[in-house]
């Protein structure tokens, strides 16, 4: 390449930041290519600034990868431990053992359901929340080298690893299938709604992991402040109170905390619970909001990791 | 003319050094438009009123690249070339988007797969195969394109037996083994391979520069590829870039590129030093010279050549006698030969007279492995103590481009007779 040509090339009014990786279309335009390279994407690299689009289209193509992040995880969980996967289980069902053995004295007003099936079914969405999004804020920081060795969609690490815990909910939804036996419960129809919920869920268990993920990588303080956040959440989402102790017109504040709606709408949904739409729409859209900003303040700040992790 | 298959152009990087402004450090630091700004005003300054940069810039700001631009062709094998530190990595690093440039722009055409590190991703507890799909995944590879080409994969790391063990458990060669095999059969348009051949066994070295070669030749690959084997870089390479200190400053064919590159050694100059005269003193060294077989200075040199070095002295005074003696060291500190002027004959070296006098001194072949030397020379007079020395004056660099694998640990180099016999044939 010629001195002018390399200008020219400069010159040319740069392409949007936003697409990194131009189309084979695009690339048809330029000068020096020849039909050879049609299909094969053209990447151009360039300091970026300011918000960056999600780039869908690269994330589609390695999606495996995803899929095999997940399933490492999934390996390796209960890799040299005896009991393997029953942990899955037993963590949940311990917790509502504690529960429930509170519960008898507290006397938590908790409506027609075994106190029991009460609890669980807050566990359900919680231990996915709780587990996911701690695990997703270590993510970065904890698999650093691969960050700085290999390039590929850097939103697969937090979301693999919160999505590990998927599994997790599956087996608490069977066992919970078995307590509903035990008590001889009816669950309500609108069960049918529980996998929109996982969804929901899994969306603001995302949000909160994807941010903290990218916060760590610069700032370790959130390293000491995640199990921290944890033991609050835990106390301020109904996971082991009914919502309506606490009085009504803080609910619609409350809220705003997706897990507050969430965990509140699989009571509604198994238990047959009355539903309080309010709540759980004001959850659902702050979810879904927290989510896109959380992608979009990753995307703007990916492009450091590799300096700083 | 063939296609251009990597343009870059105008490529830096910086890097903050010191603490961080918290400010900065949400961003990455060199990052916003106004350190780029105050960075590039810093410069334009620094041009108008000469080199001198201020004291306290140069310690915030480390370029680590600066203005990189070349262009690879398609199916070309580009070795890059330079000391630790000379921005190698970084220039790979950006070029496999992990990193981003601070200036500059690169396009790549292309599916790339960069090898920075063999078994990126690897898990000790997950098995061989286990560990093949995930690396392979990390690498860019597709699930079915694993699946076809396991078995070749499997056979490449010869480690058959063991590819349900957990990799926790294999030999670190046998770790290496996989981990390269997976990567040697990355089917990219571009490949950028960092200094992975510098691990493991010699004979595993060889299979997977003959890979390299096969991949680089087969269907027209686009290889960049970073070594410090100047060996495997003249095998492997059509042509080379020289960085030094963040700017490429030469490109041209491999075997020219490295040629520079070691003569370049520590100092431009270093196969020659003088000395300014000093009349005060009975006895000097005017200069020390590393020579080649011809007589022209170098400090490159085959492990199959003989290094002369010569000495010039100036001797005003014979007084008690006149002693000189040198000194080779390797890089780390160890004194490999001692020489001094008794291994001259006696007589020549008691008949000394005042005047200028020559000595060459020679360092037969084979004797030394490949490495780099440092020179010390002292000079002393009976009884009266060292009166001139110089340390570390000169240098040289031996290096064993015959063999694909420019190494051969240890102090010395030679080769050793081996016999061979067969005390039982099994077939007999």
């Amino acid at each position: 390449m010629t001195e002018t040509d390399m200008i020219n090339t400069l010159d040319k009014p740069s392409r949007s930041s936003l697409d990194r990786v131009v189309s084979s279309h695009a690339l048809g335009l330029e000068p020096r290519a020849d039909g050879a390279n049609q299909g094969s994407p053209e990447i151009v690299i360039e300091p970026r600034s300011g918000w960056i689009a999600i780039d869908w289209r690269e994330m589609y193509t390695q999606r495996e990868l995803l899929f095999f992040l997940v399933w490492r995880d999934i390996q390796v969980r209960y890799k040299q431990t005896v009991l393997g996967s029953a942990w899955a289980v037993i963590q949940p069902l311990m917790l509502m053992l504690i529960f429930s053995f509170l519960g008898r004295f507290a006397r938590i007003e908790h409506g027609s359901a075994p106190f029991s099936l009460f609890v669980f079914a807050g566990l359900i969405p919680w231990t996915l929340f709780s587990q996911g999004f701690p695990q997703a804020a270590l993510s970065l920081v904890n698999q650093q080298n691969m960050l700085s060795k290999v390039y590929f969609p850097r939103l697969f690490v937090p979301v693999a690893c919160a999505c590990v815990f998927l599994v997790d909910l599956l087996y608490s939804l069977v066992i919970y299938g078995f307590l509903l036996l035990a008590y001889g419960y009816t669950p309500a129809w609108t069960v049918i709604f529980v996998p929109f919920l996982v969804v929901l869920t899994l969306i603001a268990t995302l949000s909160l992991g994807i941010t903290l993920a990218a916060l760590t990588v610069f700032y370790r303080d959130f390293r000491h402040l995640v199990p921290f956040m944890v033991q609050i959440l835990m106390y301020v989402i109904p996971v082991f109170y009914p919502a309506w102790l606490i009085p009504e017109k803080y609910h619609s504040v409350l809220a705003l905390n997706p897990m507050f709606g969430i965990v509140t709408a699989y009571r509604s949904a198994i238990l047959g619970y009355p539903w309080d739409f309010q709540c759980l729409l004001i959850s659902s859209v702050s979810a879904v909001l927290t989510f896109v900003f959380a992608i979009f303040y990753f995307r703007r700040t990916e492009r450091a990791f590799a300096d700083f992790a | 003319m063939s296609q251009t298959i990597i343009d870059c152009a105008q490529i830096s990087k910086s890097y903050k050094l010191g603490a961080r402004r918290a400010k900065n450090v949400q961003m990455g630091a060199a990052f916003t438009m106004r350190d780029t700004f105050s960075d590039l005003m810093g410069s334009a300054r620094r041009m108008i009123r000469g080199k001198t940069r201020p004291k306290r810039e140069q310690d915030d700001v480390f370029w680590a690249l600066n203005d990189v631009s070349f262009e690879v062709k398609r199916g070309e094998v580009v070795g890059l070339i330079g000391r630790n530190g000379a921005g190698k990595s970084t220039l790979l690093k950006i070029l496999s988007r992990i990193v981003e440039p601070t200036k500059g722009k690169a396009r790549l055409r292309g599916r790339v797969a960069s090898l920075l590190e063999v078994g990126t991703g690897f898990h000790p507890e997950l098995s061989g195969r286990e560990n093949i799909y995930l690396n392979g995944a990390i690498l860019g590879m597709r699930r079915a394109e694993i699946d076809r080409k396991l078995d070749e994969i499997v056979a490449f790391s010869e480690i058959e037996r063991f590819l349900d063990t957990p990799v926790k458990r294999y030999s670190s060669g046998m770790y290496v083994r996989l981990a390269f095999a997976v990567a040697a059969h990355l089917e990219p348009e571009i490949l950028i391979v960092d200094e992975v051949l510098a691990v493991g066994d010699y004979a595993f070295q060889k299979k997977c520069l003959g890979k390299m070669h096969d991949v680089a030749s087969g269907d027209g690959r686009t290889i960049l590829f970073v070594s410090h084997n100047m060996g495997a870089l003249n095998q492997l390479c059509d042509r080379g870039v020289l960085l030094e200190n963040g700017s490429v400053t030469m490109i041209g064919p491999v075997d020219e590129v490295v040629n520079r590159y070691l003569k370049s050694g520590l100092g431009q100059n270093s196969a020659m030093v003088e000395f300014p005269e000093d009349p005060s003193k009975p006895c000097q060294f005017v200069s020390v010279e590393i020579l080649h077989e011809d007589g022209s200075p170098t400090t490159d040199f085959s492990c199959d050549e003989p290094v002369r070095i010569r000495l010039r002295m100036r001797i005003r005074e014979v007084g008690g006698g006149v002693f000189m003696s040198l000194q080779v060291l390797n890089l780390d500190g160890v004194r490999v030969l001692n020489s001094d002027i008794r291994d001259l004959n006696t007589s020549t070296a008691e008949a000394l007279r005042p005047g200028l006098h020559a000595f060459d001194v020679v360092i037969p072949p084979r004797l030394l492995s490949p490495t780099t030397y440092l020179v010390n020379v002292v000079c002393s007079i009976h009884f009266a103590g060292v009166v001139d020395q110089h340390e570390s004056c000169c240098e040289f660099t031996l290096s064993d481009v015959e063999t694909p694998i420019n190494q051969r640990p240890g102090v010395l180099g030679a080769r050793l007779p081996w016999g061979h016999r067969i005390e039982a044939d099994q077939l007999g």
